[in-house]
């Protein structure tokens, strides 16, 4: 009864006493860096533990999640920085907020050696995405862009050979229509949308916005335009009823067109990289059946005219670190150490994420686990960001509340009524 | 839950205020005595703390909402902050996107009230008379979808009728206009459809509660008389069971009503919005929090909230609903 009793003394005297020791430990030593990372496959969280190993004692990375949608991710941050959180030490940013919580200077200011170190072997795309006004404001680290993913039945019965020479939407468009098939687009008024629209238009040779850096009031819009009304008759004759979008076009995100274009009626998508592993996957557990995987080609996102080469999305992921951080210094030291080639090739290969450096790509884990690999990374040097303002919220939600649904978009009125109500919001003179 | 509670209660009160009016005239008429002074001062004493503390978290924020409102504020742009005096609300006013939210707030309001009112006086008359065994028991399992989060409810009905996912399009196909093909949240009307029964289904439990409280309030005595007089069942009910009910029912479509109009997770979850399903909540929500433009979404905010004193304002001074009766009555 006594030797219990001393047992639980000893339990209970642990208990209070662990929380006190660990609390000793933080205070006392090692600063505790926070990362505010996106939700991903586990690979974030291993990247912080080896390099908090490899750091020997001089940080802690501690990773903190952020929403899983990315607009609520940089409400979550544009929130905390303005309300000058110290707790942000890093954070993983979607490149389209960046200019946005570098204006006001919620960004700690690259280093010029740092800057110079993290730009080596960077693709294009990756680099235009860290840089507001000339500088670089943060570390790139993984780069995403959309390929066309295409059933090779389907492409071959339409005499097609997406990955020889480039096609164009209304090949796709005609080759869907003609076989009864279906295309993988996204369609839902969401941020989706918008990064479709960008390319097609940025596809056509225009740009959503054309000075980017301007004052709200000042912003204008290049949607009135050849481009912005070639964007706009594809987007329409694809979302028409009974048309190649499907019932589901307007509902439609990157799970759905996959869905889609796993199913029997699929034929052409444009989706990101993670089609590849989600497919894979299935089939390894018994979903799918193997012939699936052996019928998906993929090649270079289709191009508007046949003389114009594509422009294809661009994402991903760069590393900020919070302009309120008390460890300014060792945050960048950790971003360093985040983004080596290395770290982001075991990334693209343990979570689909492709790399922003080239050298990556020359990781034989990386070619295995994904062998369009070269085609990710030319399409990141042709990719084109969404438009890179202060205001971006406002032209994105702006976008999606005109261009939505598909089946209402026409060129006629579609460009001018986007242009009109973006420009009044950023005015201030609507809501949105 | 909060509110359920507050519902009841103010029920509860309700009655015996009413039935015994002589008792209160009497009160009134002969002053306080140091007894009553004594257990006012002690109600005071016990409700005081809470009573700051519901000052500090309700009306500090609404006076500062109030007072953003009247500036140009971006929470990215702090040092563009200036004064704006009453333009925002003129922006918001005068714009359709508003008066479209607002009208689709009020259209959801109005049916799911109605709907949940005749539904949920239905299940408190079956559960008043028909089951008096299992009353305990069906009260419990009642509650149980207005026990489930919002948002969880939400995404359960969004998944079923998701055009991707969904069972409805195929176990209804049988039904004109539905097919596997119907894609219900890519139009206005399928869209509200789903969204108001979503509603209905989780806060039906929450009326036929309150009105359940009302039904056993009313004296059996007086149903019994009307039916030794003859009355039939509908006279009884209308003549009798209504009338005797009328504060339990208001209370009921006032909290409810209350509630409804400040939809938000439904619409936000099911369609965020689109195809004209934005209600004045997610307008708020979208200014202030997604564009991070303090000073307008602080204007909806405000306009919001005068509405809902509005309703308030209504129910009590046009349908007399007399919230404090029964508690002034009593002490």
């Amino acid at each position: 009864m006594r030797r219990r009793t001393r047992a639980l003394a000893l339990v209970v005297g642990a208990a209070v006493a662990a929380p006190l020791a660990a609390c000793a430990g933080s205070g006392s030593g090692t600063p505790v860096l926070t990362w505010y990372i996106n939700p991903d496959d586990g690979g974030q969280a291993e990247i912080a533990k080896q390099c908090t190993e490899s750091a020997e004692g001089q940080y802690v990375i501690e990773t903190s999640l952020l929403p899983r949608d990315a607009s609520a991710q940089r409400e979550q941050l544009a929130r905390r920085l303005a309300a000058k959180d110290p707790s942000i030490d890093l954070m993983s940013l979607d490149p389209p907020f960046i200019p946005e919580m570098a204006e006001p200077g919620f960004l700690a200011p690259v280093p010029e050696d740092v800057a110079s170190r993290v730009s080596e072997n960077v693709v294009a795309g990756a680099l235009a995405g860290a840089t507001w006004g000339d500088e670089l404001v943060t570390v790139p680290f993984w780069a995403n862009t959309q390929l066309l993913w295409y059933r090779k039945s389907v492409a071959e019965a339409a005499g097609l050979d997406p990955a020889a020479a480039p096609v164009t939407w209304d090949q796709i468009i005609t080759a869907a229509q003609d076989q009864d098939k279906l295309l993988g687009v996204q369609g839902t008024k969401a941020e989706s949308l918008t990064v479709w629209i960008n390319a097609l238009v940025a596809s056509a040779g225009g740009t959503i916005i054309e000075n980017p850096e301007a004052p709200a009031d000042e912003i204008t819009l290049g949607l009135e335009s050849p481009a912005g009304e070639a964007a706009a008759t594809i987007m329409g004759t694809i979302g028409e009823s009974g048309g190649v979008g499907g019932p589901g076009l307007p509902t439609e995100d990157e799970g759905a067109s996959l869905s889609i274009f796993q199913g029997d009626r699929g034929s052409f998508m444009v989706n990101w990289p993670f089609v590849w592993s989600a497919t894979k996957a299935g089939v390894e557990d018994g979903t799918f059946e193997q012939s699936l995987l052996d019928d998906i080609g993929w090649a270079l996102y289709p191009q508007v005219t046949e003389d114009q080469q594509t422009a294809p999305p661009y994402g991903g992921i760069n590393l900020g670190v919070g302009a309120f951080s008390e460890h300014v210094d060792l945050a960048y030291e950790a971003a360093e150490c985040i983004v080596t080639p290395e770290h982001q090739a075991q990334y693209f290969a343990t979570n689909g994420n492709p790399p922003s450096n080239t050298e990556a790509y020359d990781d034989p884990a990386v070619s295995e686990a994904f062998p369009m690999a070269d085609v990710i990374r030319e399409s990141l040097e042709i990719a084109v960001p969404r438009p890179q303002t202060p205001y971006y919220n406002e032209v994105s939600s702006g976008l999606q509340q005109t261009w939505h649904p598909p089946s209402a978009v026409t060129p006629e009125v579609t460009p001018t009524e986007s242009t009109d109500l973006i420009t009044a919001v950023l005015r201030g003179e609507q809501l949105l | 839950m909060s509110t359920a509670s507050t519902g009841a209660g103010a029920v509860k009160q309700q009655v015996p205020s009413g039935a015994r009016p002589d008792l209160r005239d009497d009160a009134a008429k002969a002053g306080r005595s140091d007894r009553a002074k004594a257990e006012a001062r002690l109600g005071w004493l016990l409700a005081g703390p809470a009573f700051v503390v519901m000052l500090a978290v309700t009306l500090y924020p609404i006076l500062q909402a109030f007072y953003d409102s009247l500036f140009h504020f971006r929470l990215t742009a702090p040092d563009d902050r200036r004064w704006a005096g009453l333009s925002n609300y003129a922006v918001v006013l005068s714009d359709p996107i508003f008066w479209q939210a607002l009208g689709v707030t009020v259209f959801i309001t109005v049916v799911t009230v109605v709907i949940e009112l005749v539904l949920g006086f239905a299940l408190a008359l079956v559960m008043h008379r028909a089951i008096t065994q299992l009353r305990g028991l069906l009260r419990t399992a009642i509650l149980v979808p207005y026990g489930i989060i919002t948002v969880v409810s939400a995404f359960a009905w969004f998944y079923a009728f998701a055009i991707d996912s969904g069972y409805i399009n195929h176990w209804f196909d049988w039904v004109p206009g539905i097919s596997a093909d119907l894609n219900w949240f890519a139009q206005q009307g399928t869209s509200l459809f789903v969204i108001i029964l979503s509603e209905i289904w989780k806060t039906t439990p929450f009326i036929s509660l309150l009105l359940l409280a009302g039904l056993s309030q009313v004296p059996t005595e007086l149903e019994e008389a009307a039916e030794v007089d003859g009355a039939t069942w509908w006279q009884r009910l209308t003549r009798v069971v209504l009338p005797n009910m009328k504060a339990a029912i208001m209370v009921a479509v006032l909290f409810r009503a209350l509630d409804a109009f400040r939809i938000f997770d439904n619409v936000f979850i099911m369609t965020n919005g689109a195809n004209g399903t934005e209600v004045l909540s997610l307008l708020a929500y979208r200014t202030s929090i997604g564009r991070l433009e303090i000073g307008l979404g602080s204007a909806i905010s405000v306009l919001l909230f005068l509405c809902v004193i509005l309703i308030c304002w209504i129910a009590v001074k046009l349908f007399k609903v007399d919230l404090a009766g029964g508690a002034r009555g009593a002490s």
